[in-house]
């Protein structure tokens, strides 16, 4: 029976008359200076065909060699995800004709991973923890990028001609494949979302990945399947292709659940099919049916040997692997003092590195989370970045921190000095000199501002020597503004009282 | 006007004579390039010539030479290359009409070595189209022809190398043997030619037919000059995975004052007899005799797997072939067809330009290894293939414990008539029975001419060694072929029509 793709069930009532099963299929692109099997660089924003040799480009007679960088890199993440490591494995070639594979080819582990049977917990918002089980961690190329042009949507349909740059050909990636992760129900969106979000957090704090986001860094297939009950049988899966941030993660999982529930409540029955993600409208639509019909026509890749990890190797990347992220949070919790709600917002603002850096320059903690969670999240939210992203360091946190904690600005002072930093006017000091902005703290020019103050309004003297000396406040205030908020306004306070009285 | 007699010098040769400054590389360049104009038009051994980069080099050699530098010893000898190794700007086309008119940005691992050595190219030889065929009819370019009989066949795939050092227009050349690329043409040119062990000669740059059988090596008229090529190209290269760490064994000293006494020669039960035509065997036995009467041990060996090796041969090389050749497609490079009609969206560009730019040769082994890794057969075939194979191995690895080389005739016919096999592609294939063992094996191969068959024609004799031992080849050849040679008061090619030259 037809039914249309477009109808979504309530998804309270979604997940209670179905059991949703979700997979992710997350691609990391590893921060390798060259690529995956040539000397080609790897860096972003060049001009298009400028990172290409005649390997990338797959010109005839060309041959690949391993980048040991890449291999090292892929070891570390699979041992962060509680893999086992293969004793040997092989690259193979998965056949498919597409303009953005120079060779027609990808080159690809696909039985033999470099890294196996993994676990990880997952931590969601509340603190709830969800086992996630690793299928397998395998090595591959990334493929060029294909621009549409001349179409109204950027899209291959309608469009006048492609263009393809091959600058991302061969960039070397690790595919991280969960087993079926069962038993989430109407927190499957939220714990797909929390997934790739560790492992993002997991491939920086191993130092394997950038993990930026925006840049298509972490690139996450998310398989997502319906059943009646958790005794049934699995259901058919959809895999919804490249969502590419955290929102639209739990977005896709949550508007896939809806729109599967729709399509069997009617009777009907989910194709197994690829999907396209629609950022704008929060939606997919059907891509390519897939099909046991699908063949790549899969080989061993007779221009390679096989990887053989020696034991000792692996030992020795284990052995240099830092705490794990969960770990760490707890650990930096507790040294920090923050209650659960406060780590939360930092964990939320991606500020922990953030707000150990800046401990590390010298502020006090519950500072660096003031400024990170407060006025630099603000910030980065205003301009669509990442907070690690703002022309700010740990280290410029801290002296501004420092110029506040030692009396030479004031707290309202110190957001005008950050706005100069953002502004690219150097660090606080030179900013806090250049703008002039320093507290006043020379008691004579004081002396003669309150004088002017009180000579300007001598109604209020008047209440104050009166024995009113909440009055004061007006005056204080005449100074803050005759100086530019650079006074200390509880010296100032002291200065009027003490003219008053004398 | 340059010394005609030049061309009719080995490479040793020459590079003595230039050593001692008693020709110059422009010379001895120019005395091969004159060859190729009088006689390439009948023999068309060469798809493109590079005179004026071959001239430039030798002058640049001569010019180091004058300036008293240490050269490579082969240096300002000229060398052809088979058109499916890449050469920077020079025109690569692997017999394809799908590579029409490119140049490629880059060299070969073995053309640096060569241009590194200061050996000038000639040009590029003629072969079936990426190396698929035994006999260069499967050519892009039309076939070239046997200089002993311009009506028959040089030999494939690599026929253009073999006639060009046959003809007398280069005096090394390059070839590549994937299943007897190299070694079948030699045979039937009376020529030398060398597959190394796999690993041996880097094939970064060789456009890829199957790249676990894909081996460069030497195609010459002697097997010291053989020695002299092989250790130019050979050696490790970091950019081939699969290259041989270790350095090569000492060749061209292994061809010096050979001997074989004690040696064991095995003679393959499998790969002479029925098959065979009687000359072949009658020329290959008298080879035997004189390897027994030099004091080698002659044994005879059973490799009962090489029954299977042509069928598992024909489908791992297609397997692979089908999967190297998928990347012309027209979207970057070389020849680039629109579809006469219809929308030209990318896929049907690829096909049209596949349809048109590939002979039939070509799609009918994309065709082959394309099924064959279907999901669903991959296990009947690929995989069957690969069990087959190491069978092949074992079977070599048993004979080597009885043998220190062993020797057959290295084709089972000598050449036969352009266009007598070209509608029967499994008698085509039957060619390179002896020859493709040793491919699926990784082992190291020569074909030395052994003599004439009852037909007039040479008869190629094959040496094979365990792989890394490529200096026992040279051993042997080099005994086998001092001895015919003085036998036959002279090489062998002397026995060969001389070839008409062409008007100029």
């Amino acid at each position: 029976m037809s039914v249309t793709t477009d109808a979504l069930l309530p998804f309270d009532e979604a997940v209670a008359r179905f059991d949703p099963v979700i997979g992710l299929e997350v691609h990391v692109e590893l921060g390798t200076l060259s690529k995956m099997f040539d000397g080609a660089g790897t860096t972003f924003g060049d001009a298009p065909n400028s990172l290409v040799t005649p390997v990338s480009l797959g010109l005839p007679g060309a041959l690949p060699v391993v980048n040991r960088g890449a291999v090292e890199r892929g070891i570390r993440l699979g041992l962060a995800l509680g893999c086992e490591i293969a004793q040997t494995c092989r690259f193979a070639r998965k056949n498919y004709f597409y303009p953005d594979l120079t060779k027609n080819f990808q080159t690809s582990q696909y039985d033999e991973p470099i890294a196996f049977d993994g676990r990880v917990e997952v931590e969601l918002e509340d603190g709830t923890t969800v086992a996630v089980e690793i299928e397998r961690a395998h090595l591959e190329e990334d493929a060029g990028k294909n621009t549409h042009v001349g179409g109204a949507t950027g899209r291959i349909h309608g469009a006048e001609y492609s263009l393809v740059d091959y600058n991302r050909a061969g960039i070397p990636l690790v595919e991280v494949v969960t087993r079926p992760i069962l038993g989430t129900g109407a927190r499957a969106p939220e714990v797909a979302r929390a997934y790739v979000q560790l492992l993002r957090d997991l491939v920086r704090a191993l130092g394997v990945s950038e993990g930026r986001m925006e840049r298509g860094h972490v690139r996450a297939d998310v398989n997502v399947s319906l059943r009646p009950s958790p005794d049934a049988p699995l259901g058919t899966r959809t895999e919804t292709k490249n969502v590419n941030s955290f929102r639209s993660v739990e977005r896709a999982v949550r508007h896939e659940i809806q729109r599967q529930a729709a399509v069997l409540a009617a009777g009907g029955t989910v194709l197994q099919e690829t999907r396209h993600w629609h950022e704008e409208s929060g939606t997919t639509s059907p891509g390519r049916v897939k099909s046991d019909a699908d063949d790549y026509r899969y080989f061993p890749e007779p221009d390679l040997v096989p990887i053989a990890p020696s034991r000792a190797w692996v030992e020795e990347i284990r052995a240099s692997l830092p705490e794990a992220p969960a770990v760490r949070r707890r650990r930096l919790q507790a040294d920090w003092a923050f209650t659960d709600a406060e780590m939360r917002d930092v964990v939320n603002a991606g500020a922990v590195e953030l707000v150990a850096a800046t401990v590390a320059a010298g502020a006090a903690p519950a500072a660096a989370r003031k400024w990170w969670t407060g006025e630099l999240a603000r910030t980065a939210n205003a301009r669509g970045v990442d907070v690690t992203e703002l022309p700010v360091t740990p280290v410029d946190v801290a002296a501004l921190q420092a110029l506040v904690t030692t009396g030479r600005i004031t707290d309202t002072i110190a957001r005008q000095v950050l706005e100069g930093v953002l502004a690219g006017e150097g660090t606080p000091e030179a900013v806090v000199a250049a703008r002039g902005l320093e507290v006043v703290s020379d008691d004579g020019a004081l002396l003669e501002a309150v004088d002017a103050a009180l000579a300007a309004q001598p109604d209020v003297a008047a209440k104050i020597r009166a024995g009113k000396v909440q009055a004061a406040g007006a005056i204080v205030g005449a100074v803050m503004k005759a100086t530019r908020g650079r006074a200390d306004a509880a010296r100032v306070r002291a200065l009027v009282l003490e003219r008053v009285g004398s | 006007m340059t010394d005609a007699t030049l061309t009719r010098r080995t490479a040793g040769e020459l590079a003595a004579l230039l050593q001692a400054r008693e020709v110059s590389s422009v010379e001895v360049t120019q005395a091969h390039l004159d060859r190729i104009a009088d006689v390439d038009d009948a023999v068309h051994a060469f798809l493109h010539v590079s005179a004026d980069e071959a001239l430039a080099a030798a002058r640049a050699v001569d010019a180091r030479r004058a300036a008293g530098e240490q050269l490579h010893g082969l240096a300002g000898v000229p060398v052809a290359v088979k058109d499916v190794v890449v050469t920077r700007g020079m025109p690569t086309t692997a017999g394809s009409r799908i590579l029409e008119g490119w140049v490629p940005p880059y060299d070969a691992t073995l053309v640096e070595r060569l241009r590194a050595a200061g050996l000038p190219i000639l040009g590029k030889t003629n072969c079936d189209e990426f190396a698929m065929g035994s006999s260069t009819e499967h050519s892009g370019y039309g076939p070239t022809h046997n200089p002993w009989d311009l009506a028959r066949i040089p030999g494939g795939s690599g026929g253009g190398s073999a006639a060009a050092v046959a003809a007398y227009e280069a005096p090394l050349a390059i070839g590549t043997d994937t299943g007897g690329s190299i070694r079948q043409p030699a045979a039937v040119t009376g020529t030398v030619g060398v597959k190394p062990t796999y690993g041996g000669v880097s094939r970064y740059g060789l456009v890829a037919l199957a790249s676990s059988l894909d081996q460069a090596g030497p195609v010459t008229r002697t097997v010291l000059d053989s020695a002299l090529l092989h250790e130019v190209i050979g050696g490790h290269d970091p950019r081939d995975s699969t290259s041989l760490p270790e350095p090569l064994p000492g060749l061209v000293a292994a061809t010096h004052a050979p001997d074989v006494r004690g040696l064991r020669v095995g003679v393959v039960r499998q790969l002479s007899g029925d098959g065979y035509q009687p000359g072949v065997r009658a020329s290959f036995e008298a080879a035997v005799g004189i390897l027994a009467e030099a004091g080698a041990e002659v044994v005879e060996v059973s490799c009962p797997s090489f029954e299977y090796a042509l069928s598992a041969y024909y489908l791992i090389l297609p397997a692979e072939a089908s999967s190297n050749l998928a990347r012309f497609d027209g979207m970057r490079y070389g020849l680039r067809v629109e579809p006469a009609e219809g929308p030209v969206t990318a896929e049907r560009v690829m096909a049209a330009t596949r349809g048109a730019g590939f002979g039939d040769e070509v799609k009918r082994r994309v065709i082959l290894g394309t099924y064959a890794l279907s999901a669903g057969y991959y296990d009947a075939y690929y995989g069957t293939a690969q069990k087959v194979r190491t069978l092949i191995q074992r079977d070599f690895a048993a004979a080597f414990a009885q043998a220190d080389v062993l020797v057959s005739p290295t084709a089972p016919t000598t050449a036969f008539r352009l266009g007598e096999k070209l509608d029967d592609p499994l008698a085509m294939y039957l060619n390179d029975v002896a020859t493709i063992p040793a491919n699926l094996a990784g082992i190291p191969g020569l074909s030395l001419p052994s003599g004439l068959s009852d037909d007039g024609l040479p008869v190629g004799f094959q040496v094979l060694a365990p792989a890394r031992a490529d200096d026992r080849l040279y051993r042997v050849g080099a005994f086998l072929e001092a001895a015919l040679v003085e036998r036959w008061g002279g090489p062998i090619l002397a026995a060969a029509p001389e070839l008409e030259v062409s008007a100029r």
